[in-house]
């Protein structure tokens, strides 16, 4: 992105509020390991401490402790950089497969088109939470797995949104051009396709990875995600469902967290493509 | 039109062989059933034998086959938890998640579309800004926060409905305005986007222009046409519904397929995980096919072939 576009785009105040709310969050998640923060001690004389509160072993709890005397605050930011971490990754194999199927069925057309176009519709008619309980059913829940359920079955929209933009350039003088000068398929693609499919792909990314931690965080609530004692949002949320009625924070706050994490993405999503494609 | 529905047909019978060899090859991809389904001090004998009635010994494309053949007549085998057969325990439960989807659907589109034009009129409004900026939250909220946090404030804060369970008009409202939340937000977005989109175009201006009243402009003229992209988003979203409903329906205890699928995984019980992926699908595919098919009645310059 060039500097007159960042500018525009950071100008915005939606944009500002978003990472306002947004780089607080990223930047502790990513230092937790530094921080003096224990998620999985258990203090049974600090049970159901409220936020702000002091256990009867007198210490004082920022965001209160759950059924077993343990820092929410310790496992709300390590659950947040869990789910940041599920996220990413599982972003980097959408975005890998999406890309590449898309470019390869846009430029080669026939039948490659035709086989992406057939995964790209099975996998539509499919819930992706379904498809994550097949699988997880099938293989046991653990990291790897989550991250590859959510990575090969988020690209569908990357896929879609390349192919059409392919396509439409194929046909282009610069790319015609290049083919004539003797440029192999593959440098084409990479080199004169990519690079304009590139800004689509940065805003349905940043829509796309709010998707994923959500994802994430629906599966770690049903129990289908990273395994405890590690602790997820949606496992913290999950656990706190039982005491709702005497300790509303364990559920309220890590949601909370999460929607303040998806809003903020949803909307910087949103400002990219206002910044990107001007006149909407 | 007819060939339009066979072009259909072949495509969602792709699809479901598609799926067929999917969960074919996670059922077994997760190792062997017979050390799962025998106790674990069952001799090697026993073990042969459970094996050749299961018809493990076989090579795989002939297993595939059988299982197939037998996944096209719609025999999934019996649930290993239930001893009932797979189809039968889901299609029993698929009348509680039909109702749930189908009133929140029904919720949020009454809800939603109003609130999309209401915002694409009053476009930049006070009005405009609240509603959008309520929809993106409830778009981005996580729908078991939702739930969870309804609970808290309807059931054990309030005591104005029921928690958990079934039965009364009262049980439903709380799942249905879970699941229909997130829903709702997207259709108020989608229908601002679409009626503004079509409020630019010369048609509308024109009826503007020859008198007709605003009333008539914005709902005779540009709202059918908005309609197309709206009708699109809850056939898109359908699958979120269903996804949804398994979560919503765990929450608060609500004997629908979704929380007989989530057992299912937790019992390791595979044909009633199957089943319950092949009904859900096959819903699926109807859903798609009628959005399609509402697009040619919503506009005549649409044809299906």
């Amino acid at each position: 992105m060039t500097g007159w576009l960042l500018r525009r785009w950071l100008s915005r105040a939606r944009t500002r509020g978003a990472l306002l709310v947004l780089v607080p969050i990223v930047v502790v998640a990513v230092l937790a390991p530094l921080l003096p923060l224990d998620a999985t001690s258990q203090d049974l004389r600090a049970t159901f401490t409220p936020p702000g509160g002091e256990s009867a072993s007198g210490r004082t709890y920022l965001l209160g402790t759950d059924e077993l005397g343990r820092d929410l605050t310790a496992r709300i930011v390590h659950g947040t950089r869990s789910s940041l971490i599920v996220g990413a990754a599982a972003l980097a194999i959408a975005l890998l497969v999406g890309t590449t199927l898309g470019l390869l069925a846009g430029y080669f057309g026939g039948l490659m088109d035709a086989v992406v176009t057939g995964l790209t519709e099975t996998l539509m008619t499919l819930p992706f939470i379904l498809l994550a309980i097949a699988v997880i059913a099938a293989v046991g829940a653990s990291p790897t797995v989550l991250v590859l359920t959510l990575g090969l079955t988020g690209w569908v929209s990357f896929a879609k949104l390349v192919r059409a933009k392919t396509f439409e350039l194929r046909g282009e003088e610069f790319v015609l051009a290049a083919q004539a000068l003797g440029v192999s398929s593959f440098g084409a693609m990479v080199r004169h396709v990519l690079p304009n499919v590139a800004p689509l792909l940065i805003v349905d990314g940043t829509l796309q990875f709010g998707a994923l931690i959500l994802a994430e965080a629906g599966l770690s609530f049903l129990g289908l995600g990273v395994p405890p004692p590690t602790p997820t949002l949606g496992g913290i949320l999950a656990g706190g469902q039982l005491y709702v009625a005497v300790a509303w924070w364990i559920s309220a706050l890590p949601g909370a967290v999460l929607l303040a994490m998806v809003v903020s993405f949803n909307v910087l999503g949103d400002t990219l493509r206002d910044a990107l494609a001007p006149g909407r | 039109m007819t060939s339009y529905l066979v072009r259909r047909a072949v495509l969602s019978g792709v699809v479901l062989f598609a799926l067929t060899v999917l969960t074919f090859s996670m059922v077994n991809l997760s190792g062997d059933p017979v050390r799962l389904l025998l106790p674990p001090d069952a001799s090697q004998e026993e073990v042969d034998r459970f094996r050749t009635r299961l018809g493990l010994d076989d090579p795989l494309l002939v297993r595939y086959v059988r299982f197939a053949s037998q996944a096209v007549r719609l025999d999934f085998g019996e649930s290993i938890q239930l001893r009932d057969p797979a189809l039968a325990l889901v299609v029993e439960r698929l009348p509680a998640t039909l109702t749930l989807a189908g009133w929140a659907v029904l919720v949020a589109v009454l809800l939603g579309v109003p609130l999309g034009v209401v915002t694409a009129m009053r476009r930049d409004s006070a009005w405009d800004t609240v509603i959008t900026s309520l929809a993106l939250l409830g778009q981005s909220a996580p729908i078991f926060w939702v739930g969870v946090m309804s609970i808290l404030v309807f059931a054990v804060e309030l005591r104005w409905l029921p928690s958990s369970g079934i039965g009364t008009a009262a049980h439903l409202v709380l799942p249905v305005g879970t699941l229909a939340l997130f829903l709702l937000g997207g259709l108020v977005r989608v229908t601002r986007t679409a009626m503004l989109d079509v409020l630019d175009l010369a048609y509308v201006r024109t009826a503007t222009a020859k008198g007709v009243r605003r009333g008539g402009v914005v709902w005779r003229h540009a709202f059918r046409n908005a309609l197309i992209p709206v009708v699109t988003q809850v056939g898109l979203q359908m699958r979120f519904v269903l996804g949804g409903s398994v979560i919503t329906e765990t929450i608060f205890a609500y004997p629908g397929l979704g929380r007989l699928l989530v057992t299912a995984v937790y019992a390791r019980d595979y044909p009633l995980v199957v089943a319950g992926v092949f009904v859900v699908a096959l819903l699926l595919i109807v859903v798609n096919t009628l959005v399609d098919v509402s697009y040619a009645w919503l506009n005549p310059k649409v044809s299906l072939a």
